[in-house]
């Protein structure tokens, strides 16, 4: 005797919704990614003006001098949506707890040498500001964003940042007393080094254009600074001085940057390539806020480096203007 | 020697306060005004914002481990429940109207509120109060998000999901949701504040989720019921900003007091006007119920509202203006706005239907005092016609009340027979109003509310056409043109729910699962 | 004097929790519905991190109760040993 088995066979009837059916070439199958970020943002038919800005509509492209025919093209390369951005920082943050349970279990901290404990403290700590300074560009550029692309990897850059900065003040507290954080931010408010670096920081505060926000944070600051401060001096002139509990307790940050800048680069690459205009507006603020990231980071450079500095900035500043021309940027 | 022992160790409060308003400063080489150039329009005067309380003390490490922690189980389940087709598992296919409704009008809200979150957690000067808004930015981002990966099962199989975007930007149901969110994202960041964090997520939100996803799981909706109850478990947070974020305000300064109570009058209200269709959502469309509409109302509104309100009351804060209407609305809202679904499911993109005998039996043990009165003769009615061949359609347009949106359908406070109907001129222009209420909220704020895209109005002016319509073609029609520019399957997506395409593919579907 | 509340979904990691704030709150009440467990009482409701601790003879934080947490009301008040919500009325 045979038995027939009949399995439920039910056939859909469509694959995803309009709005991202319209962005990826018709109804077919959709990742996490595009269901959660294409097409989403209102677009139409608003209701009131802004009190807060009454010259533009609540979500207004003309809130950037950028021009794109289709914003939902500056897609981030890492798809990340919410979960699976949370997803992964928890396993990341796992790591990072893991590494300050094992500097601290093994005392790793109280063996770094005085100069070298001086050292991580004066260039690091006073970070935590330019860290929360971060976190606030990104914040107004996902209040001020046009397209959900936009939107979605602003709040989650900005919340990143705000991890970072509590990461630097765990840092500063497990070597030192709590007292310390004060002292680093009176560096930054007052001691001579950081004061153009703050400069900076608050000239960009007042950055209305959404994409010049996320040029200038984003690309042009981190771009110059991660790769200055972690790569250089926390993981390799620190830790060639015995310091490497320094990079077991800041892991997370150059991981971090390599992985943002994947969402930054495919932005601005998109963003380049739509038109002439557009180049020229990015290549003229990138290289005037790289300039001026470059002066703000010296004085740090000479602290950090010693008269290693112009060298150290110098491999910086050139692995920027190349990742920056690989973009369609003229440096 | 022991340097271990020497080290201080730091409460949850001050390790806290290291981690969140320990990383501000006060600029000096930009003026303070023009990095924070929005937040003194609104006249409220902040003194110390160092004594913002932090109520829930999450650093972005223990943010990240708890909600991951989350969002596995909630994938996990949303995996299982698209592998296992569980959406064969739901009562009755009646109950998807329910959902298309939440995803339609209440899932864009979480999406708009992620940048007003974000302004106010730039703008605001205080550090702790900016953390605290920012996480509930992003998981704002999260709410629409795994509403749209649960929803998107639904999407492969049932109608009236498909065009959330285009429906919210164009539908006449939808303005109001649209309307109030978008009122709230272009009012300054302490009045969205107190919108959003107080008057909806302390006041109301309760009233939308635990019944609400309570009722999803008694009918059968794991997919639904685990994305509502792990929102709902940032919403304990959210709503904590809220209550944080009124008593902040209101001990800072008391010229702030008369400021706060407009707000909280205009947006309860304003609030209780979008959550009408939560209570139709509750009464009419869950085929098994938890609680009634106005027994949620009694428990969440007045029991908890009232403990709050007698708490605020030191401060000189008194209940909502509109709390005794709301109150007794609570006996009429979900039926009236029922009625008006069931004549208006032509337009509507969702399906609506009589209940059963049952069902109208359960509603008149829950609402002895109107239900028999005044909705069961005329639901019976209109079951009589449709039986008789005669579903009725209302094919007229109705008239919209210019603040809440909604068509006028509410009656009289006092008097269940008679439509409330206000007016006021402004400028040469008549306005409509459903109420004393959004009359008095257009009256304090006309330059905002005059600006209203209301659909009927727009309809009329004949913006509701696609762009390649000719209305001046013989056989134009109206209505199907505007039905189309609202991106409307015709005959699937809307109108009666027996006979729809949902029924039966849910039917025939389930007989695939049940039986081989 | 008001209620406060303290609702948690109906599940084993919450199970504790329930238990811990019925056994430290005596004028506590229970009202289970579909999926969850509302925890209600006059005046306050406290969660003691040690009452979860020894009932599970795990480690507990206070704050793995915002993993299965649905609503709250009251003021609250966090420390590493305990939460609180209350009512100043």
């Amino acid at each position: 005797m045979s038995v027939e088995i009949k399995a439920v066979e039910i056939k859909p009837l469509r694959n995803t919704f309009t709005n991202v059916a319209e962005l990826i070439g018709g109804d077919k199958p959709a990742s996490r990614y595009q269901e959660a970020t294409l097409g989403t943002q209102a677009q139409t038919n608003m209701h009131y003006r802004p009190t807060w800005e009454p010259g533009f509509e609540l979500f207004d492209p003309r809130r950037s001098a950028i021009q794109m025919r289709e914003w939902y093209d500056l897609r981030d390369p890492r798809q990340l949506y919410y979960s699976s951005w949370t997803i992964q920082r928890a396993k990341e943050q796992e790591t990072q707890e893991a590494n300050f349970d094992f500097v601290e279990s093994r005392c790793l901290h109280l063996s770094l040498s005085p100069e070298v404990k001086k050292l991580a403290i004066d260039v690091l700590l006073p970070l935590r500001h330019a860290a929360w300074g971060a976190n606030m560009n990104n914040n107004e550029l996902c209040s001020r964003a046009y397209s959900e692309v936009l939107i979605s990897p602003a709040i989650m850059q900005a919340m990143d940042n705000l991890g970072i900065a509590q990461y630097l003040t765990r840092l500063g507290l497990m070597l030192e007393e709590p007292e310390i954080l004060d002292t680093a931010k009176a560096q930054w408010m007052n001691g001579a080094a950081w004061q153009p670096l703050r400069h900076l920081t608050e000239d960009s505060f007042v950055i209305r254009d959404f994409m010049e926000i996320f040029l200038v944070q984003n690309f042009v600051v981190d771009g110059l600074l991660y790769p200055l401060i972690y790569d250089r001096f926390v993981d390799d002139s620190l830790t060639s001085r015995g310091g490497s509990a320094v990079a077991m307790l800041t892991s997370f940050m150059p991981l971090w940057f390599t992985q943002s800048s994947k969402w930054v680069d495919g932005v601005l690459k998109v963003a380049a390539a739509e038109s002439d205009e557009n180049k020229a507006l990015l290549s003229q603020w990138t290289s005037h806020w790289r300039d001026r990231t470059i002066t703000a980071l010296t004085p740090i450079a000479t602290m950090a480096f010693g008269d290693q500095q112009e060298i150290m900035l110098n491999e910086v500043i050139e692995q920027f203007n190349a990742r920056a021309r690989k973009l369609g940027i003229d440096v | 020697m022991d340097m271990k022992a020497s080290k201080k160790k730091l409460g949850i409060k001050e390790r806290y306060a290291h981690m969140t308003r320990g990383l501000g400063w006060e600029p000096t080489y930009q003026p303070t005004e023009a990095v924070f150039p929005y937040d003194k329009y609104e006249g409220i005067k902040i003194h110390d914002w160092d004594k913002w309380v932090d109520p829930f003390r999450l650093t972005m490490d223990a943010y990240w481990k708890y909600q991951g922690e989350k969002d596995r189980k909630l994938y996990a389940v949303i995996e299982a429940f698209a592998q296992n087709n569980g959406h064969l598992n739901i009562t009755d296919a009646r109950y998807l109207s329910a959902i298309k409704l939440f995803w339609q009008g209440v899932s864009p809200l979480e999406n708009y509120v992620v940048q007003g979150f974000a302004r106010a957690g730039r703008h605001f000067r205080g550090e702790a109060s900016r953390v605290a808004c920012q996480m509930q930015a992003v998981d704002e981002l999260r709410h629409y998000q795994t509403q749209t990966h649960s929803i998107s099962n639904y999407n492969k199989y049932y109608n009236g999901f498909h065009s959330q975007r285009h429906m919210w930007d164009r539908v006449w149901y939808l303005s109001v949701p649209k309307s109030f969110g978008e009122d709230a994202l272009t009012s300054g960041p302490f009045e969205f504040l107190i919108a959003i964090s107080f008057s909806f997520e302390y006041v109301l939100t309760n009233l939308l989720f635990v019944p609400f996803m309570s009722g999803a799981a008694y009918n059968g909706d794991m997919s639904t019921v685990t994305f509502g109850f792990s929102a709902q478990s940032d919403e304990s947070r959210h709503m904590t900003l809220g209550i944080e974020a009124i008593k902040f305000l209101l001990e800072q300064d008391p010229a702030n007091v008369p400021i706060v109570q407009g707000w909280i009058d205009k947006w309860f209200w304003r609030g209780s006007k979008v959550l009408a269709l939560v209570g139709m959502m509750m009464d009419y469309m869950l085929p098994k119920r938890v609680m009634s509409w106005k027994e949620a109302w009694e428990i969440y509104a007045e029991e908890n509202g009232g403990a709050l309100f007698r708490d605020l009351a030191r401060y000189g804060i008194r209940p909502p203006k509109g709390w005794a209407d709301a109150c007794e609305a609570k006996n009429h809202i979900s039926h009236q706005v029922w009625l008006l679904f069931y004549e208006y499911g032509g337009a509507a993109a969702f399906h609506t239907w009589s209940p059963t005998n049952e069902e109208l039996d359960w509603l008149s043990a829950k609402y002895p005092e109107t239900f028999d009165k005044y909705y069961r003769p005329r639901l019976e009615f209109l079951r009589d016609k449709h039986a008789r061949g005669e579903r009725v359609y209302q094919g007229t347009l109705p008239t919209l009340c210019t603040t809440c949106q909604i068509p006028l359908c509410f009656t009289e406070p006092g008097d269940p027979t008679k439509i409330s109907h206000r007016e006021t001129v402004h400028k040469d222009e008549k306005y409509v109003f459903c109420s004393d209420h959004c009359q008095e909220i257009f009256g304090n704020e006309p330059e905002k509310f005059v600006q209203s895209w209301l659909p009927v109005n727009q309809i009329y002016q004949g913006n509701c056409f696609k762009p390649d319509v000719d209305p001046t073609a013989p056989d134009f029609d109206p209505l199907k043109a505007v039905l189309e520019y609202f991106n409307y399957n015709l005959g699937r997506d809307n109108g009666e729910f027996e006979g729809s395409e949902d029924q039966q593919n849910f039917a025939k579907w389930r007989g695939q699962a049940v039986n081989n | 004097m008001s209620k406060v509340f303290i609702i948690v979904q109906a599940n084993e990691e919450a199970r504790p929790i329930i238990e811990a704030l019925v056994k430290d709150n005596l004028h506590a009440v229970v009202q289970e519905s579909p999926a969850m467990v509302r925890i209600e009482a006059e005046g306050s409701l406290t969660l003691n991190r040690n009452t979860v601790e020894e009932l599970t003879g795990q480690p507990f934080d206070i704050q793995q109760l915002h993993v299965n947490l649905i609503s709250i009301s009251g003021h609250i008040d966090e420390e590493d040993d305990y939460l609180t919500v209350a009512w100043n009325n």
